[in-house]
């Protein structure tokens, strides 16, 4: 038998550790916003490289993919335990090309918090090159809703410049569909099972997004990568404003939510469609703004659907579909739209 | 036998120092994309959604690294002139 021993770690003095950043080291100069995708694909990588081992057709790396193209320089990633660091940095690889690292489950926020005060404090004492460092953190919801969210409150009290990308896919997906708290009524999971005696999880989903507004922090918005240039504009906004930033982003996942590996993104356009999952951004100057296809929808409300439309291609909300359970589905749609008209209320630029 | 090592000796915690492009995940794919390159309008957003950054654009045309590339279908169904077709892998 060969026994294999650890390669040693190839960095040789005067040599960049690896081969492939996303910056190269010592770039200096500001990336601009790019939208025409094949300027983009000519002039920026992605920050997660070929390689990963997430599911086939999972939204996660198009949520960091499309994030990373609006990172305006060096950047630090802080990753909280899930499905993205698991499966992006298997011991020995890694699939990131930017400086990255994972704490703890509950301490995402935390880490960032202590990054950003180190590089304020290289920077005061002048040892810093660069005239920024932004630190983005990019948590499950697993992460943020539950076990994380003293951390991200703390971050967002104590005012530190991170932007949180919160990758919301809805229950513990990296451990085998448990419920979470952001996991919405009636799916079905695994510690939230349908049958004779359950419809599914009982309570409604957190509205961590509207938490974090309760903190009048600088900027929260909501996104899908469906809808690409809405995600890149709020990433960028993130970074740009100064102090924290939250981004919540829908990220369908085909092993919990039961659909077909093919249409996540499609999946993700139905959910703004049927106002499950409004697109929005809130500042202490504007109050709550809808955005991109949520906008279109508040001026002509003819384009809303039901939200049957979302969960008829789902295999965890399969049994809302069944006759005799049309009055769960009733009151989910109720629930959908009493969200969607409290948010109408408050937008300052939906039609009155 | 072990000694007690300083805060200073002791390593700064794991370092994945290797590139996962080592590891080809290609040989997961059921279903193989295929680009008819006659219908194809370089829009890119084949290569926008690619979720294992497997869609390649060399300058002139978009093709697909197989070595990489997971077979989810993603590129097949958002692409808006279908010139994309998944075909069941046979053989090897």
């Amino acid at each position: 038998m060969v026994v294999k021993t650890i390669p040693e770690i190839p960095v040789k003095k005067g040599e960049p550790p690896y081969k492939l950043w996303m910056f190269e080291p010592g770039e200096k100069k500001e990336f601009p916003l790019v939208f025409n995708l094949r300027q983009l694909a000519e002039q920026r990588r992605p920050a997660l490289i070929p390689g990963h081992r997430l599911c086939a057709g999972c939204a996660a790396p198009i949520v960091v993919k499309l994030a990373s193209f609006a990172f305006r320089g060096p950047t630090v990633v802080v990753n909280a335990t899930g499905c993205l660091e698991v499966s992006t940095t298997i011991y020995p690889y890694t699939s990131w090309a930017v400086p990255w690292i994972h704490n703890a489950f509950e301490n995402a926020a935390a880490t960032g918090s202590g990054i950003e005060a180190a590089i304020k404090a290289l920077k005061k004492t002048g040892r810093l090159k660069y005239e920024h460092v932004d630190v983005v953190v990019f948590a499950g919801d697993g992460g943020t809703y539950d076990i994380g969210i003293q951390a991200l409150s703390g971050m967002a009290e104590r005012g530190h410049d991170v932007l949180y990308i919160l990758y919301d896919n809805e229950a513990y997906m990296n451990t085998g569909i448990q419920r979470s708290g952001g996991t919405p009524k009636f799916a079905w999971t695994t510690t939230s099972p349908v049958g004779s005696v359950l419809p599914g999880k009982g309570e409604h989903k957190k509205p961590i997004a509207d938490i974090m507004v309760a903190h009048r922090i600088p900027y929260v918005a909501t996104a899908t990568p469906a809808h690409w240039m809405d995600l890149i504009k709020k990433v960028r906004k993130g970074i740009e404003v100064n102090g924290p930033a939250f981004i919540h982003a829908l990220s369908s996942c085909n092993r919990g939510w039961r659909h077909e590996e093919g249409i996540s993104i499609e999946i993700l356009r139905r959910a703004v469609d049927t106002c499950y999952f409004p697109l929005w951004e809130w500042t202490p100057e504007t109050g709550y703004l809808l955005t991109d296809r949520s906008l279109v929808i508040a001026r002509n409300p003819s384009l809303k659907q039901p939200i049957d439309k979302f969960l008829e291609v789902q295999g965890r909300f399969r049994h809302l579909l069944r006759p005799e359970n049309k009055e769960l589905l009733k009151q989910l749609q109720d629930y959908v739209d009493a969200v969607w008209e409290d948010l109408l209320k408050r937008a300052s630029n939906a039609p009155r | 036998m072990a000694t007690l090592r300083s805060w200073r000796e002791i390593p700064h915690g794991g370092v994945a120092f290797r590139l996962s492009t080592d590891v080809k995940t290609g040989d997961w794919r059921a279903l193989r994309p295929v680009i008819d390159q006659s219908k194809c309008t370089k829009c890119m957003i084949c290569w926008l959604f690619c979720p294992d950054m497997s869609i390649i654009w060399d300058g002139e045309k978009v093709f697909v690294n197989y070595d990489y590339c997971k077979g989810c279908g993603i590129c097949a169904h958002e692409c808006p002139v279908k010139a994309i077709t998944m075909v069941p892998e046979v053989g090897e």
